[in-house]
């Protein structure tokens, strides 16, 4: 990015309603200009700036796979003013992505471990991302044993169910899909919040392990003694953490969690490296 | 290093001989405010009162900026892409600016400029900027800068620094910049080096004098874990009398914090960014409405952590504090960065 400020044009190519009571919205955006396209390459666990002239900018994480080609991602929740207004735009629409932004799961790392992925409500984007790359067929095999325990507030509020119950079926992948709650008396999967549910269905630790959490800050807080019973060390818990930005790239100073820029320096962290800043996100 | 002589009677035609080349920006008085302000056709830098309420940031990093716009008529072809606006870049000199507020515009490069993404619009105003340094000879009681690594006399960051030897300016030369400038004011008497540098030597000395022996302590922050000085006992008291106007981080030279807001005008888009502080509820306040720093106590404790200790970790250049006395004396309530810094380079935690 020449001028980091400046987006990317970009167009709406689908949208799709993604839970039942329409809050949330995945769109796919395609780049005006092909050779944009080829300068936007991410990876799993990084996030851009959705940015609609006149409105303003938001930074949501990549819910698209860096192997998924010619086409970008995102799932969006409808709370403020930017994300309402996308909520209205339509197929056909021009706006602007910056990024990609901030770091990425640490995958150089990952590679020849086995990995829990844990994720909660919309906070489980970055995370699809993260499955459809290490599922893909070039990239199973850099891989050990892959588990996910995913929870949403109700099976209608689960994100990508069709994926989600396709994973399922699979034998490479060990799901653990739960709700909150739940008065469907079909609903086969658990019922529970997300720590509980890693404590009684997550593999024990080994060396080989690492567990990677991205969700909202109390299931953070709760998923980590969790983690700390099953045999979890400090470096082998990986966070994605969210705070409140603007400038996406460590200049507007809002951030911060002690001399860390979740922006820039994040927003991915080991517990290793959180336990070394202020708790202040 | 080479010295040039300024007679004072000298001083406005030079000034007007620069205004070909450079627009101009110098200490005026403005509603009652004295600050760092582009000068109209003519008007000259008061150079009797450089040490303005506001310090000259907004040089670089104006209040509220234009980053891009673009328009929303569906029937043009390029609506909704968000292109930056013309800016003018010529070159442009700050007249009078003081050591402690060059000093400032360093350290404040070090967040606009990074080895990973370079904020096109302070850059590009920075590259076009030449700095025309007036030391200090009488500080304020409030200026602590000899402190803060900076001094009344320092240099840093300074394309040329005029001294105030009485009838006449003793300007050292520092850069090729400032080169360009004294060459473009006309101003071309070259003093006697050795004795205007023992001139120079001697005020100096003599203003750092009047500042007294050292009183705010620096050495030891490094050493501290952030951990122990953010859960150090005092924030609460620190704290108890803010009232989180902001000012402190307004007129503070390097406070950089921004907000990026958007506007539409009938078809036309654009997006700001504005001054923003860390004082403000907001300023951390998630979308969802958690806020990691929403009470006083710890948005008082962020400034003083982000000024003395994290900036001071994150690039060893010492604290981002230069020590202009300027939160000092505009505090409402008396809060002051002198005691806060002393508190935490001496803070011990308890066993």
């Amino acid at each position: 990015m020449d001028n980091p400020y400046r987006p990317y044009p970009v167009r709406i190519d689908e949208i799709e309603i993604a839970t039942e009571d329409k809050s949330l919205k995945t769109f796919k955006f395609v780049f005006l200009n092909e050779e944009d396209g080829e300068k936007f390459s991410h990876r799993a666990g990084q996030f851009a700036e959705l940015s609609i002239p006149g409105k303003g900018e938001i930074p949501i994480g990549i819910a698209s796979s860096p192997t998924e080609k010619g086409f970008v991602k995102f799932t969006v929740f409808k709370t403020g003013v930017v994300t309402s207004y996308l909520h209205n735009m339509k197929v056909g629409d021009i706006m602007g992505i910056r990024g990609p932004l901030g770091n990425s799961y640490p995958w150089d790392k990952l590679e020849g471990k086995n990995l829990v992925i844990i994720g909660g409500g919309f906070a489980f984007t970055t995370l699809r991302a993260s499955i459809v790359y290490m599922l893909d067929p070039a990239n199973r095999s850099k891989f050990g044993k892959i588990d996910v325990v995913y929870g949403a507030r109700s099976p209608g509020m689960l994100l990508y169910r069709d994926e989600l119950f396709e994973w399922e079926r699979r034998d490479d992948i060990n799901m653990h899909i739960t709700v909150d709650g739940t008065d469907d008396p079909t609903w086969g999967y658990n019922v529970g919040f997300v720590p509980t549910i890693v404590e009684q269905k997550a593999p024990k630790a080994s060396p080989e392990t690492y567990a990677i959490v991205c969700g909202p800050p109390i299931m953070i807080k709760f998923t980590q003694p969790a983690l700390e019973k099953l045999g979890y060390g400090d470096e082998q818990i990986i966070m994605s953490l969210e705070n409140r930005m603007k400038c996406g790239i460590g200049m507007c100073g809002r951030c911060n969690i002690g001399k860390e820029l979740v922006c820039k320096d994040g927003p991915v962290f080991t517990l290793k490296e959180l336990n070394r800043t202020p708790r202040e996100y | 290093m080479k010295v040039i002589q300024i007679d004072k009677n000298d001083w406005n035609r030079g000034i007007d001989a620069s205004r070909k080349a450079y627009h101009l920006f110098g200490p005026v008085t403005d509603n009652n405010q004295s600050m760092f302000k582009q000068l109209a056709p003519d008007q000259y830098p008061d150079m009797e009162k450089p040490d303005t309420i506001m310090s000259p940031k907004s040089v670089l990093f104006p209040q509220t900026e234009k980053l891009l716009g673009a328009t929303l008529d569906p029937t043009a072809e390029n609506h909704h892409i968000m292109e930056r606006p013309e800016t003018d870049y010529s070159p442009r000199a700050v007249i009078g600016i003081r050591p402690y507020d060059a000093r400032a515009v360093a350290l404040v490069k070090l967040n606009f400029d990074t080895p990973e993404y370079r904020d096109p619009y302070w850059c590009d105003a920075y590259a076009a900027t030449t700095f025309v340094g007036l030391a200090v000879n009488q500080p304020s009681v409030t200026d602590f800068s000899t402190a803060m690594g900076s001094g009344p006399f320092a240099e840093e960051g300074l394309d040329a620094l005029l001294v105030d030897a009485g009838d006449l300016y003793l300007a050292k030369v520092l850069t090729p910049k400032g080169e360009a400038f004294f060459s473009a004011a006309g101003f071309d008497t070259v003093a006697d080096t050795d004795e205007s540098l023992e001139k120079i030597e001697q005020l100096k000395n003599k203003a750092e004098t009047a500042m007294g022996p050292l009183a705010v302590f620096t050495d030891k922050l490094a050493q501290k874990s952030i951990l122990d000085l953010h859960g150090a006992p005092f924030w609460e008291d620190l704290a108890f009398t803010c009232i989180n106007c902001g000012t402190c981080t307004f007129v503070c030279p390097t406070c950089w914090c921004f907000d990026i807001q958007d506007e539409t005008k009938g078809n036309s888009a654009a997006r700001f960014r504005n001054w923003d502080t860390c004082m403000s509820p907001l300023f951390t306040k998630h979308g969802s409405g958690h806020n990691p720093r929403g009470e006083k106590t710890q948005r008082v404790r962020q400034r003083f952590m982000h000024k003395l200790k994290y900036f001071l970790d994150k690039y060893d250049s010492g604290t981002m504090c230069v020590g202009c006395g300027r939160c000092v004396e505009k505090c409402p309530v008396n809060i002051d960065i002198r005691q806060v810094c002393n508190k935490m380079n001496s803070y011990e935690p308890q066993k």
